[in-house]
């Protein structure tokens, strides 16, 4: 009895806390599900859907726009996922040993993180504007200054590879925080440890080879989950240079015009599930993963 | 179970880069270190050009020049149009990141002083609330503002409290992730006797965590700050014309063809200054928010 009034008091006090996640996050994520399991494709408040099983996640596939936007997903996370992470890495690397003015140098390569991809978004699609020949602007322009008029192309617009156009502020955006985890990994990696790898005659190269890129695949693991996560739901930047597109359309928006457009809950609700599952693929693994490491240590 | 880059905040190299190889190495990293700070800079270099420009200007043979005449002409536009976007942001960032910070407190407080049977588990729990794609609750959590509204009388859905409420639950996670990770270094020793002197759970938490959990309380602020400032998807799902946040008022103002490119610059400058301030005066404390967010993102 003592045993418990020793950690009831601690129970109660986190308890509105307990509530709110269970009915916001878990509640909601049951609702949704069933709602997509429904034929309420009308908003009507009067009319509830039936139960229809897994029809709304089968007969999606049938839908031309739900293909596309698939595939702009995994262009985007692709070309997204390995732009950030090579680039955050690149940064990373340089800085390691320490420079001149180091804080500086961060603190430029940080910044855009403290910006909304709506403010970035009204810039990029200035920078990325489809014109070409005299009325380029924006990156098509400059690339005629420098005389690199063949670099021009139809940026966001192009109807095969605009997506990964639209990962690039996207990379922009998010590199300087994978150059933050990198360089905790990197100075994470104690100096004995190289020192000890000198000693046994490796040379610089060997260091990173065999000592330090070894230790940084925690990081860089953490690393493509974030990534991997944020690009998979991308909505905002989207909005912010495409607007609703088809050309650009990502599940998040599809399923933004499925609700106010479409005005079919079932159908977004289908959307949103697919979003999910996407994430919850990979993320509920990492969760144990991290939960098991934490124990052990 | 803390990510093991979690609260590692990169320290700075040794002073003196050991043994490097000759002055050539440095010199080629700072160079393109230096490079990739222009690259990183031309955002910032057309935003704030275009934003001084006068309509006259608005051609694309000039569109990397500077302004010939520099007019705050444009500017005052934004403001006006941004103007209650802006007073309703801080209407929601305000209370919001402070109620967040306080519930952050108290359940990190209890998940590392005060533990619980199953106290983990809940926590991991917590986490996956993290990782979930909005969307994934959207439809449902319109519904439920709706009818929560009703019930309490209050315009949550299309208002401000309904977004702070929406930010405030599914800030919970990070919010108790980070309090958790900083009360975590608290001796457990302090706890103990403040508990033998008789003090109780609450108490213990006036008397001796909170003097101490200053940092923890910037952390927390800055980072909900942040995000419910940047934030669009809960703000474009939840809110009406007269509650539009920012963002939602950038995008309508930048999405429309009508708005000349100085307008929507200056726009964009203006909906990001709040953040920015907060990042150029209390980076190290966003720095912290981000390291503890690598579980997020």
């Amino acid at each position: 009895m003592t045993r418990v009034r020793r950690w009831l008091p601690g129970l109660l006090l986190v308890s509105p806390s307990i509530i709110l996640i269970a009915v916001f996050v878990y509640g909601l994520l049951g609702w949704n599900f069933k709602l997509a399991m429904t034929d309420k494709h009308n908003e009507i408040a009067e009319i509830p859907g039936r139960f229809v099983g897994l029809e709304n996640f089968t007969g999606i596939w049938g839908e031309e726009r739900w293909g596309l936007s698939v595939r702009h997903s995994i262009v985007f996370t692709l070309v997204f996922v390995a732009g950030a992470l090579v680039l955050g890495w690149l940064l990373a690397f340089l800085m390691e040993k320490g420079i001149r003015a180091e804080g500086g140098f961060r603190t430029v390569y940080l910044f855009p993180m403290a910006v909304s991809f709506i403010a970035t978004g009204v810039v990029w699609r200035w920078l990325m504007n489809s014109a070409t020949g005299e009325h380029a602007v924006g990156l098509n322009r400059l690339f005629h200054y420098i005389g690199l008029d063949f670099l021009q192309w139809q940026w966001f617009r192009d109807p095969d590879w605009g997506m990964a156009a639209m990962a690039i502020p996207a990379v922009w955006q998010m590199s300087g925080y994978i150059m933050a985890l990198f360089l905790a990994g990197f100075r994470g990696v104690p100096d004995e440890l190289r020192e000890a790898a000198r000693v046994d005659g490796c040379g610089e190269w060997g260091v990173y080879r065999h000592v330090v890129l070894p230790m940084l695949r925690p990081v860089t693991l953490s690393a493509l989950i974030i990534l991997g996560h944020i690009s998979l739901k991308v909505f905002d930047l989207v909005v912010a240079v495409s607007g609703k597109q088809i050309i650009t359309d990502v599940p998040a928006t599809f399923m933004w015009t499925a609700v106010y457009d479409s005005h079919d809950p079932a159908k977004g609700a289908t959307i949103a599930s697919y979003i999910v599952l996407s994430v919850v693929i990979f993320v509920v693994p990492y969760l144990i993963w991290n939960a098991r490491k934490g124990n052990r240590s | 179970m803390t990510a093991h880059v979690a609260g590692k905040a990169p320290r700075t190299a040794p002073a003196a880069p050991a043994r490097e190889k000759g002055r050539a190495g440095t010199w080629v990293r700072l160079v393109l270190l230096l490079l990739f700070v222009l690259v990183f800079l031309i955002p910032v270099y057309v935003l704030l050009v275009t934003s001084f420009k006068p309509l006259s200007e608005a051609d694309p043979a000039q569109a990397w020049n500077l302004p010939k005449v520099w007019t705050t002409e444009a500017w005052s536009v934004a403001w006006e149009k941004l103007e209650p976007g802006i007073v309703n942001s801080f209407l929601l960032a305000i209370p919001g990141s402070l109620i967040s910070a306080a519930l952050g407190s108290l359940n990190g407080y209890v998940l590392s002083k005060w533990r619980f049977p199953g106290a983990d588990v809940l926590f991991t729990l917590f986490l996956f609330g993290m990782f979930i794609p909005y969307q994934g609750v959207m439809i449902p959590l319109v519904q439920l503002m709706v009818d929560l509204g009703d019930a309490l009388g209050v315009q949550l859905y299309g208002g401000i409290p309904g977004l702070v409420l929406a930010h405030v639950v599914y800030g919970i996670p990070i919010c108790t992730l980070i309090f958790r990770n900083y009360y975590v270094t608290i001796p457990d020793e302090l706890i103990e006797a403040s508990r033998v002197d008789g003090a109780g759970m609450l108490r213990t938490l006036w008397s001796i965590v909170l003097p101490v959990s200053g940092p923890a309380f910037a952390v927390v602020i800055i980072w909900q700050f942040t995000s419910m400032w940047n934030d669009f998807l809960f703000a474009v799902f939840l809110t009406g014309p007269t509650s539009w946040p920012t963002t939602v008022m950038l995008n309508n103002i930048a999405g429309a063809v009508t708005t000349p490119y100085s307008q929507q610059m200056a726009a964009a400058i203006l909906a990001s200054i709040p953040t920015m301030v907060v990042y150029v005066l209390l980076g190290r404390f966003f720095m912290r928010g981000l390291m503890a967010g690598a579980l997020k993102g």
